[in-house]
């Protein structure tokens, strides 16, 4: 193991290994060498070090694989005054994320080779984590011709999906996942029976009528799983759902599942922590209970935040296994587009910099382990991005040292003035988190360090 | 209480003394939004106040100097006859300078922002934006962001309508001779009132007992559902829902028919106008079943032959025009209430 004197060494110090990849959970410590996990594991004496070697003492801290991140928002091309992959991948280091697949709703849309490869580009110059753009599902995102998807796999594309869009019509959906079964890449759509939600801007329910907002029943959500289900289990292609929210799509997926149905699946920090009385406004405010309406723009989201039943049930599914990971779904906007009435807001919550904070507090609960939570953000999404994903989930050495370090206990409150994102529409603004990202690498590379640190 | 200005102007019979100048709870108002924040006391007062205003517009020269120097601007993203014109008259009558501004021809049709045009009128020094707009919660964002204005919503959405409920209130209780236990129906497209919700509001703090009628897709069913159970604590425990407008209307003090919307049998709520009409039409015969002496009321504009027939709508039952009446008068009171209040910073602490 000892190696010459080389000044890219790292060693951190007596951190909790969480590596769920290799079902380790232990204080220990990790060698990082030229980019690359020399070791992961008991502590090294101070003769196993190579010259040189830079240490960084974690004692306190979980050091796990660097997050894997199935679904964000980059915005570039197109929209680059909401975020650009320079901002974008910096906010997404600072939440330890060192490898996201970012959305094909740009303008122009990533439907062909050369999109895919601007983004590809563009995030080799200015970004600073790995980022994997996943191709649409159709032309144009436009719903009605199936995209060259064979020539997006080649230029390299991890996924499909029209979302922002359901692949709407059944049919073509049933053809998507068809043609795809040779190219062995997944179809994530954004599940939402438009039709069922007419105007709806939030969950429908109390709170929705309380303000007199049009509402999303979660049967808009359900009908289309169930219809997608049936066409997985009908064509046996590879059906992603992506941001589940609601109690009954876990009941759906999970007896698919018992069926044997090929489905992957993924559910957003906020989903598992906000609820639609955030939009309210109460939460956060002294009294926590009264005072004016606030019609919080910053909690409208698609899909939109539910009851306190559907939180329960995704915590649950994502505590066994129904649910394979977590995604943000990271979507930044400019300040603009949310100071407006609720019905003109646009939909989407700025994630990265948050995720962690806001899914330690289910480990602070007790509703799930640490180590469960970091299989969901590490070796869940490796999955379903397949077999060359596996050295990215995992501290194994050899493996690209692609590696988050945070203090799991840390408390702070968010102040999106610190964000790297551009997009500082989140409800969590002032909020108090348990749990803060402190370092993060790529390949051996500081591509983050907490000013706190 | 007032500049002394103003003081020296109530020499000449200005309002009657009778109205009061603060929320009883000695809470100041700044914006008026909806009545979920309105005590059963503040409610009161506010008809009291009505009462009062309602003098001044029963004399031969309806014209009191009490908001000389304020100015009011109504600002309307949708179209409307009679509450537009009621906040007019109510501020002229008070000689408030009040300027309307449509959406039409305005900065507005340039893509202007709602909350740019706000800022534009703060900036201008207006003192009251009365607002009326499609988007549930639009007053909302003016009164988070404009700390300069008072404003007060003249409709938003489906969400709320306060100025209209206080009038219903106020004309319930000239009528009836009070509001305590007193049996409302609200029949017809309860959903997509907002009307009927700030009603709600106003009628339960006020100790009234509300029955909703309706078909049930027109019924606002979430609301009265606070999480899974009704706790007593929810604030519309006590409301009642029947959708048989035969059984809901007996012993009824006021039936108060909502507006259909021709859209709404597009829009698949209901099979057809007939069948409405059949099941949910209030008329001679279904009224026999109230209290005698029952009041009709309407928000207005009716459809005559659909939500109520034209016997009802103008027979001896009807305080439809009285409605329109009061309602000048109670927007003169929150106008009142909210211009004549004493400093800006005490202003500043209401919130």
């Amino acid at each position: 193991m000892l190696t010459s004197a080389d000044p890219d060494s790292i060693l951190i110090q007596g951190p909790r290994i969480v590596d769920p990849g290799r079902g380790m959970d232990a204080i220990g410590d990790i060698l990082i060498t030229g980019g690359k996990i020399v070791s992961a594991g008991p502590r090294l004496s101070p003769a196993d070090l190579p010259e040189g070697c830079r240490p960084i003492p974690a004692n306190g801290m979980v050091a796990a694989p660097g997050f894997i991140d199935l679904h964000c928002h980059l915005r570039e091309p197109g929209y680059e005054y909401k975020e650009t992959i320079a901002t974008g991948t910096r906010a997404a280091a600072r939440g330890g994320f060192t490898s996201i697949c970012c959305m094909p709703n740009t303008d122009p849309p990533l439907d062909n080779e050369a999109a895919v490869a601007l983004v590809q580009q563009r995030a080799r110059a200015e970004g600073v984590v790995r980022v994997f753009p996943i191709g649409c599902v159709t032309k144009g995102r436009r719903g009605k011709e199936l995209a060259e998807l064979e020539e997006l796999a080649a230029a390299g594309v991890v996924a499909y999906s029209d979302d922002g869009d359901p692949v709407y019509d059944p049919n073509l959906m049933r053809l998507a996942l068809t043609y795809t079964l040779d190219l062995g890449l997944p179809i994530s759509n954004h599940c939402q029976e438009h039709r069922l939600c007419p105007g709806g801007v939030m969950a429908e329910g109390w709170a929705a009528t309380r303000l007199g907002l049009p509402g999303i029943p979660a049967a808009a959500e359900e009908a289309m799983i169930a219809r997608d289900l049936a066409l997985a289990e009908l064509t046996g292609g590879w059906l992603h759902l992506a941001h589940l929210s609601t109690a009954g799509a876990v009941a759906l997926v999970r007896q698919a599942r018992e069926r044997g149905v090929s489905v992957t699946t993924e559910v957003c920090p906020h989903h598992l922590s906000l609820t639609d009385d955030w939009a309210l406004g109460y939460q956060g405010t002294p009294d926590g209970g009264s005072g004016p309406l606030n019609y919080d723009t910053s909690t409208k989201v698609y899909p939109p935040l539910r009851g306190r039943q559907d939180v329960d049930a995704l915590i649950e599914g994502l505590a066994d296994g129904v649910i394979d990971c977590i995604a943000t779904d990271h979507a930044p906007h400019e300040a603009a587009s949310k100071q407006v009435t609720y019905q003109e807001a646009a939909f989407g919550i700025s994630v990265f910099e948050t995720a962690l904070g806001s899914l330690m507090a289910l480990v602070h609960r007790g509703q799930i382990s640490l180590s469960t939570l970091v299989d969901r953000l590490t070796v869940g999404p490796a999955r379903v991005l397949g077999p060359s994903f596996e050295e990215l989930a995992t501290l194994h050495p050899g493996s690209p040292a692609d590696v988050v370090l945070f203090d799991p206990d840390l408390d702070w409150v968010v102040d999106t003035g610190e964000f790297a994102s551009k997009g500082r529409n989140t409800p969590l603004e002032g909020v108090a988190l348990k749990g803060r990202v402190v370092t993060t690498f790529v390949e051996g590379k500081v591509v983050h360090q907490d000013s706190l640190y | 209480m007032v500049s002394p200005e103003a003081a020296e102007i109530r020499a000449t019979p200005p309002i009657p003394e009778a109205i009061p100048d603060f929320a009883p709870d000695g809470k100041l108002r700044r914006n008026v939004l909806d009545l979920d924040d309105f005590s059963a006391a503040e409610i009161l007062s506010v008809l009291d106040g009505t009462a009062a205003m309602g003098e001044v517009l029963r004399r031969d020269i309806k014209k009191v100097p009490t908001l000389r120097g304020r100015v009011v601007v109504t600002l309307f993203y949708e179209p409307s006859t009679r509450t537009r014109i009621s906040f007019e008259e109510a501020g002229k009558v008070l000689s408030a300078d009040v300027i309307n501004m449509s959406t039409s021809g305005s900065s507005v049709e340039k893509g202007e922002s709602l909350l740019n045009t706000g800022l534009t009128l703060q900036a201008m020094g207006v003192d009251v934006i009365v607002i009326r707009h499609p988007h549930s919660g639009a007053p909302y964002l003016l009164a988070r962001h404009l700390p300069r204005v008072c404003v007060i919503n003249a409709g938003d959405g489906l969400h709320a309508h306060p100025t209209q409920a206080l009038l219903d209130l106020y004309t319930i209780r000239e009528k009836v001779g009070r509001l305590q236990n007193v049996k409302v129906v609200i029949v017809g497209d309860v959903l997509h009132s907002r009307v009927a919700r700030s009603a709600l509001w106003g009628l339960t703090q006020a100790g009234a007992r509300v029955t909703l009628c309706g078909p049930t897709t027109l019924l606002p069913l979430d609301l009265l559902n606070c999480g899974d159970e009704r706790d007593e604590g929810h604030p519309f425990a006590q409301v009642e829902v029947n959708t048989d407008l035969d059984r809901a209307i007996e012993d009824a003090d006021v039936v108060m028919a909502l507006r259909l919307q021709s859209e709404r049998q597009s829009g698949g709520f209901l099979p057809s106008l007939r069948e409405y009409i059949r099941r949910w039409q209030v008329t001679e015969s279904r009224l026999e079943r109230a209290k005698p002496g029952a009041l009709v009321m309407h928000p207005g504009p009716m459809n005559e032959g659909v939500e109520i027939s034209t016997g009802i709508a103008h027979g001896g039952h009807s305080v439809i025009e009285e409605q329109v009446t009061n309602g000048v008068a109670v927007r003169m009171a929150l106008l009142y209430r909210l211009c004549a209040q004493p400093s800006a910073e005490k202003l500043e602490t209401a919130g």
